[in-house]
């Protein structure tokens, strides 16, 4: 393996998937904002709610083509980048993408087209369907993908068969019920609402503070502040911390975010703040809460949570297992019936993604020693600080977004949004959703390293036969089209904000079609 | 879990449905890309290309999404035509992708400034995004047909010995106008149902006349040096049609003129080919009469009979490798497990009619053909 390309195409992976992550949110939140919005419509009859959903709609619409757009990357990217994970795991990986396609993003992307140009072919009803179909379609999109990412997290429902060299399914149940699977997409979608929502709120204090479209930005408010508060506390409360006990990885990821190097007493204490230091293995100045941490992460306050330093020894337990299934493969290659090692193989399977990852230090991993196996136990640990830094700033939002919309949503009743310092503060906060989201997609990977799949492909082993130049050329290439089109996106969006709700038509226009009604 | 199909007649299955995906994106986004290819060339005011756009506009979405679920249903049925073909023409995707990211943004955003500037500006994106990837796919199948450099070690891991411009051969490049030429055609037959008659729809049909005579003319020559071009495999030895995927359990070597023993074997066969030759007249002769319906029925045959004749010449390979037959993908050696197969065949069947219906339902409510007056008058349009 040419580690450049590895590497290479780990940051492209990156970059385009957080880029695409920063239309998904939006698209997410604001079309359930959409449908309640129009609801209110379809219900009242009210114009200025017809207005209302019009407008956040055409946000939505400039935000949603550049989502779609970019998703067409990561469809295929798991194909030109990543070849070896496509072919080890694509038995399992393959089927909730393809089930995304047929059951969501076909609904979504059918409709959407509908839910823009349908506004004087369907009836009221009809077109708040349409809506609905299309937010239904966005979100379980986002169930599937989770499925997909859940299962590289903790890849249940799957073993690995030694005559095609590949992970195949044993339970499709298991993989579609991943419990990791369900706390993630219960946070990322709810994390999306919160930007959302927070996106609604800034704008709309935006006119508030000119003194424009007051009428339309007050309702907005109102729409946005019950929703964001009802997400920010699900973003928290069934946050992702459940799925942590369940496997090593898992559990290392948790010992990485608290830097805990030594398995404590239970229950265990949280580390608010502290400095991880990896050469020493220790955390200086660390400030603790007892007992908080045992409760979250084992829902008991007599559940242990594992050290960083005890999982390593599992970890290298795992590597020496893994090479006697890694020698049982390597006899079935050459003779299928071979029975002895059909037997090692069947006693070890579970562990051949370990003995790969001495792959990145020899060829092969029967022919490592102790000392290497060690050191290759230790690659199982994340990046500390990354992990425990990132968690705290995301951590910290997190409860941030509560405290806002619970004010927001004193403020709309206390004070109708007169006040000029919380409208600041509104339009503050419209980047911050943003940077969490971005903060926990980067813990919930950096956190899996060094795995593609968590105890069973390392990464480096999933690129594909590529040169260093090639996935320069495609890096350069889609950083210069993706920033062309983010400059774009930016100043449309501006422009939509600037223009603001009302539709200035020629007065012919009048005669067919929508006509402007007046706001206030 | 019991599975009451049996491997073998699975794997045929889902090469059938492999070709249903393909055909059902080149009859529906391959409309679009048509369309978009045709645009700067049949709309030359504003009004004009607007009413060519706002004619596949709320569709094309929907349609997109073939592209995407033909990526995912490969992956997911055959985990390794996905893994070599993406990997292997690395560049040419990115050219696909690149272009595809510009479409959606340049329907999206032309409307957005009335700047003649900025509105042509994204009209040769609306360009780019339709004839590029119309181009590379048909340059894809015909390396397809000749085979791609690859070769697999015993952990299955695949090396890929080929370049970009590898990719371009006279053969190729024929197919690749092929392609061009056929959607071009089939997006014309969609602009003959879906907008009034007018200037732009006489320059459409003066296109089209060319288009359709292009693409008889380059299918018979693809089908003379796919005959006389050393093209070919054939499999040898004993075939385990329900034995584990993996290439290397199997053999098979060239065979020049292989491609075309299907046909002696099952003569049915011929009616792919045969409809791929039939549908540009049958459009030519929607073209005489004025018949927007005979038009389009026309260029949906030729769409799907030529990339028919591909399937059904191929048959059972998928994707052969040039530089080591060993390492071809076949039907039976280059699938998923058989319970991925059937767990994703009875989801396909439960969606994959629903996702028609209600296809359906939005052409029916957004039917009818639109004018220069609509585009005018109407404020959703872009």
């Amino acid at each position: 393996m040419d580690m450049a390309v590895v590497e290479l195409s780990r940051l492209q992976f990156a970059l385009t998937a957080m880029y695409h992550f920063l239309f998904v949110p939006l698209t997410l939140g604001l079309s359930f904002m959409l449908v309640i919005m129009e609801s209110i419509y379809v219900i009242t009859k009210r114009p200025i709610w017809r207005i209302i959903t019009r407008f956040w709609g055409k946000l939505f619409g400039i935000n949603f083509v550049l989502g779609v757009a970019t998703g067409l990357t990561m469809e295929f990217e798991f194909g030109t980048n990543w070849a070896y994970y496509a072919h080890y795991v694509g038995d399992i990986f393959g089927a909730p993408l393809a089930i995304e396609g047929l059951m969501a993003f076909f609904l979504e992307a059918t409709m959407v087209g509908v839910m823009f140009f349908g506004w004087d072919r369907l009836s009221r009803r009809q077109h708040l369907a349409v809506t609905f179909l299309v937010a239904l379609g966005t979100n379980l999109s986002a169930l599937w993908i989770l499925i997909a990412n859940g299962w590289m997290q903790n890849p249940v429902g799957a073993t690995f068969n030694p005559d095609t060299m590949r992970m195949e399914v044993t339970d499709f149940s298991a993989v579609l019920f991943n419990p990791v699977a369900q706390a993630k997409f219960v946070h990322t979608v709810s994390a999306g609402y919160v930007c959302a929502a927070t996106f609604v709120m800034g704008v709309s204090a935006l006119y508030l503070l000119r003194g424009k479209y007051t009428n339309i930005a007050r309702r907005s408010m109102m729409v946005a502040s019950a929703f964001g508060l009802a997400s920010a506390l699900s973003v928290v409360v069934l946050g992702d911390e459940s799925g942590y006990a369940l496997t090593d990885n898992q559990k290392m990821k948790l010992a990485a975010i608290e830097a805990m190097w030594e398995t404590e007493e239970a229950p265990a204490a949280i580390t608010l703040v502290g400095l991880p230091d990896v050469a020493a293995r220790k955390t200086h100045g660390a400030i603790k809460l007892p007992y908080v941490m045992g409760i979250i992460g084992t829902r008991s306050l007599s559940g242990k949570i594992d050290g960083i330093e005890e999982l390593v020894l599992r970890a290298d337990e795992r590597i020496h297992s893994g090479i006697i299934a890694y020698d049982a493969v390597e006899t079935l290659k050459a003779d299928r019936a071979n029975v002895p090692a059909r037997a090692a193989f069947e006693a070890h399977k579970r562990d051949i993604g370990y003995a790969m990852l001495l792959k990145r230090y020899v060829a092969d991993p029967r022919k490592a020693d102790d000392q290497l196996i060690l050191k290759a136990a230790w690659d199982t640990v994340p990046n500390v600080p990354v992990m425990f830094f990132l968690f705290r700033g995301m951590a910290a939002l997190g409860f941030g977004f509560i405290a806002f919309f619970a004010m927001a949503f004193y403020c709309a009743s206390a004070c109708q949004f007169s006040k000029r310092w919380f409208l600041k503060l509104a339009v503050v906060m419209i980047p911050l959703p943003w940077i969490a989201i971005e903060s926990g997609w980067v813990l919930a990977e950096i956190g899996r390293q060094p795995w593609a799949v968590d105890g069973v492909l390392p990464t480096f082993l999933g690129a594909s036969s590529l040169t260093v130049p090639q996935v320069w050329a495609t890096i350069f290439g889609f950083t210069a089209l993706y920033g062309t089109l983010a400059v774009i996106e930016i100043r449309l969006m501006i422009a939509a904000i600037r223009k603001g709700p009302i539709e200035h038509h020629e007065p012919a226009i009048a005669v067919q079609g929508f006509a402007p009604l007046p706001a206030e | 879990m019991h599975i009451p199909l049996d491997y073998e007649t699975l794997r045929v299955i889902w090469w059938a449905l492999l070709g249903v995906l393909l055909i059902g994106f080149a009859l529906t986004d391959g409309y679009d890309l048509g369309v978009g290819a045709l645009l700067p060339f049949v709309g030359r005011t504003d009004q004009e290309r607007r009413l060519v756009i706002n004619a596949i506009a709320p569709h094309w979405e929907g349609h997109q999404v073939w592209f995407i679920l033909g990526g995912g249903a490969i992956f997911a049925a055959w985990p390794f035509v996905y893994a070599v073909s993406f990997s292997g023409f690395y560049l040419a995707m990115f050219l696909v992708l690149a272009a595809l990211i510009l479409r959606p943004v340049a329907f999206k955003y032309r409307s957005k400034h009335a700047d003649p500037a900025w509105r042509n500006r994204w009209d040769w994106a609306l360009f780019v995004g339709g004839f590029v990837p119309a181009l590379v796919f048909g340059v894809a199948v015909g390396n397809v047909l000749v085979g791609a450099p690859f070769r697999f070690d015993s952990n299955l891991r695949m090396t890929y010995e080929g370049t970009l411009l590898g990719l371009f051969t006279p053969f190729t490049l024929l197919t690749g106008l092929l392609s061009v030429a056929t959607l071009a055609l089939h997006g014309a037959g969609w602009l003959a149902v879906k907008i009034e008659d007018g200037p732009v729809l006489t320059r459409t049909r003066a296109i089209a006349r060319i288009a359709a005579l292009a693409s008889i003319v380059l299918f018979l020559i693809g089908g003379v040096m796919v005959a006389k071009g050393g093209m070919g495999l054939a499999l040898t030895g004993a075939v385990d049609t329900r034995g584990p995927s993996n290439p290397l359990m199997s053999a098979s070597v060239a065979a020049p003129g292989g491609w075309l023993a299907n046909y002696g074997a099952h003569p049915w066969m011929v009616l792919a080919p045969a409809l791929g030759l039939l549908g540009p007249l049958v459009a030519l002769a929607g073209i005489a009469k004025r018949s927007g319906a005979i038009n389009l029925i026309g260029t949906a045959l030729a769409t799907t009979g030529i990339i028919a004749t591909v399937g059904l010449s191929m048959f059972p390979f998928i994707l052969p490798s040039s530089i080591d037959p060993r390492s071809s993908l076949t039907v039976w050696n280059a699938s998923s497990s058989h319970m991925t197969l059937f767990i994703m065949l009875i989801v396909t069947v439960i969606f994959l009619p629903v996702v028609l219906g209600y296809t359906a339902w939005v052409m029916k409510m957004l039917g009818g053909r639109i004018t220069l007056r609509d585009v005018q008058t109407n404020p959703d349009f872009y």
